[in-house]
């Protein structure tokens, strides 16, 4: 197991980076989303340093995957759960890792099954290689440029940290 | 060959839901918590996930039914698969038409999922069996043999109030010989761990061997309700008057219908249910029907979600394509 990068430190810079974001679209009153499950962790310290006033949404976006018919269902997920009506605010949307984009793609899907935001950020502890929609993340905790058969894993939610996995 | 062989796959997964009896309690308990994810989705400004978009559905009733069909199109809609209905006894059967060309004709549309209600026990089984391999077979009651969804519709039911299967007592009350939904009641209960199962009725509408149902029988209503948690009311089925099973409705009532005062008996957080349709004043007093301790509507609503959730387990089996040749 390699560790890659703080989690704390990386969060830190993400904070800042959003609060930057907000101020320069004139937002001030967002409300947040974490995608199941590592988006949640990485949401929830946002969310408290951040002092967001709405509670934190949950996203789990099983329902809404392109995978289904291969993947089947799990039925040990948790329920997706947006305590809040999601139509003209601004939404901050967070995930662990972001990858290939499909997990971004389903998650917007599923919101506006919820209504109609008025704008979407996205924001990642990681961006790493291998993109295969156009989907960019607005916030980034750190870039990865990774090999073939590499992973990077989010471990969590107490403490959190970044665990890169070699392919076998 | 034993019904519960043909409705799994070789990975053990549901292939298609034709009854509860000889699946395992691991089954059981995915149905059911995947019924509770989908829970929410009827809550939500948008009542609908993708899962089963480009799927299509075909609801073949050849009995009537105005629940089970609503809430199974309710289901795949919420699913976004897409429906037909067909309600077959005013159609091609009156023409002559046998039972295996219409099942042709059926498949020659690209169905993926049958669900089947038939006034005949094993109609189900003989589509699964003679049904193209790429098409599940949902069962929605056959004669007086099943009906899984029903019954799992009420375990989950159960579940939400009785979080703990294995310290209830359960009464199942009423005509327990003739009855579907009794009978996968009493395989899901049996399997899901509740140590006590009782049947209540007149001794005409008790099947001859309840032991092997797994149940303890009673006749008094008195004594079969007493300490029980969960109190399950079954439709009294009026034609069954004519057959001389029965006196008349009055006694019927007097004898085994639930009133304020029997449900008394049972524990005073007991839950009563139906399957409905509900007979007022024949199986069910108004004031227990409408009562606070009546969770006979929430059957409804939850039967969306356990609907759901059979037909997305039995549709999204990864790896089947290839076993399907």
């Amino acid at each position: 197991m390699t560790e890659i990068a703080k989690v704390n430190t990386l969060l830190d810079d993400m904070v800042q980076a959003l609060q930057s974001e907000l101020q320069t679209r004139k937002i001030s009153d967002p409300l947040m989303i974490g995608i199941h499950s590592g988006g949640v962790w990485v949401a929830r310290e946002l969310h408290k340093k951040l002092g967001i006033r709405d509670d934190l949404g949950e996203l789990n976006i099983t329902f809404y995957r392109d995978d289904f018919t291969r993947i089947g269902m799990h039925p040990q997920v948790t329920p997706s759960n947006l305590p809040f009506a999601v139509d003209d605010r601004h939404i901050i949307l967070v995930d662990d890792v972001l990858h290939t984009g499909r997990t971004i793609r389903a998650a917007l899907n599923e919101i506006f099954d919820y209504g109609r935001p008025a704008s979407v950020i996205l924001a990642a502890l990681v961006v790493r290689s291998g993109k295969e929609l156009p989907i960019c993340a607005d916030i980034a905790g750190s870039l990865l440029d990774l090999k073939e058969g590499q992973h990077i894993k989010l471990n969590g939610p107490d403490p959190l940290s970044l665990e890169l996995q070699e392919g076998k | 060959m034993k019904n519960q062989d043909i409705q799994l796959d070789s990975q053990g997964r549901l292939r298609h839901f034709l009854t509860i009896e000889g699946l395992k309690k691991p089954v059981l308990t995915d149905i059911l918590d995947t019924a509770e994810n989908f829970s929410t989705v009827g809550t939500r400004n948008v009542k609908k996930v993708p899962l089963l978009r480009g799927k299509t559905i075909a609801n073949l009733f050849f009995e009537p039914s105005t629940r089970t069909r609503t809430t199974f199109e309710l289901a795949a809609k919420r699913l976004s698969a897409d429906v037909i209905n067909m309600n077959i006894s005013t159609s091609s059967t009156t023409k002559g038409e046998t039972l295996l060309d219409m099942l042709r004709n059926l498949e020659a549309m690209h169905c993926d999922m049958f669900v089947v209600r038939h006034g005949s026990s094993g109609a189900a089984h003989f589509f699964a069996k003679h049904v193209a391999p790429h098409i599940s077979i949902i069962n929605g009651g056959d004669g007086s043999h099943a009906h899984p969804t029903q019954g799992m519709l009420d375990m989950f039911t159960i579940r939400r109030h009785k979080p703990d299967f294995t310290a209830l007592r359960v009464a199942v009350v009423g005509d327990i010989l003739h009855s579907r939904v009794a009978r996968s009641q009493i395989h899901a209960l049996n399997t899901l761990g509740v140590p006590e199962v009782r049947v209540i009725g007149p001794r005409t509408l008790i099947p001859a061997e309840p032991d092997s149902l797994g149940v303890h029988v009673y006749h008094d209503m008195k004594e079969g309700l007493k300490d029980v948690d969960v109190v399950i009311m079954l439709r009294l089925q009026r034609e069954r008057m004519q057959g001389a099973l029965l006196p008349s409705e009055n006694e019927y009532y007097r004898t085994y219908g639930l009133s304020r005062e029997k449900l008394a008996l049972a524990k005073p957080d007991a839950i009563v249910m139906h399957p409905g349709p509900i007979n007022r004043g024949v199986e069910i007093e108004s004031a227990v029907a409408d009562g606070p301790q009546s969770v006979i509507l929430e059957q409804v609503t939850n039967g969306i979600a356990v609907r759901m959730a059979v037909m997305s387990m039995v549709l999204g089996r990864p790896g089947d394509e290839q076993e399907a040749g």
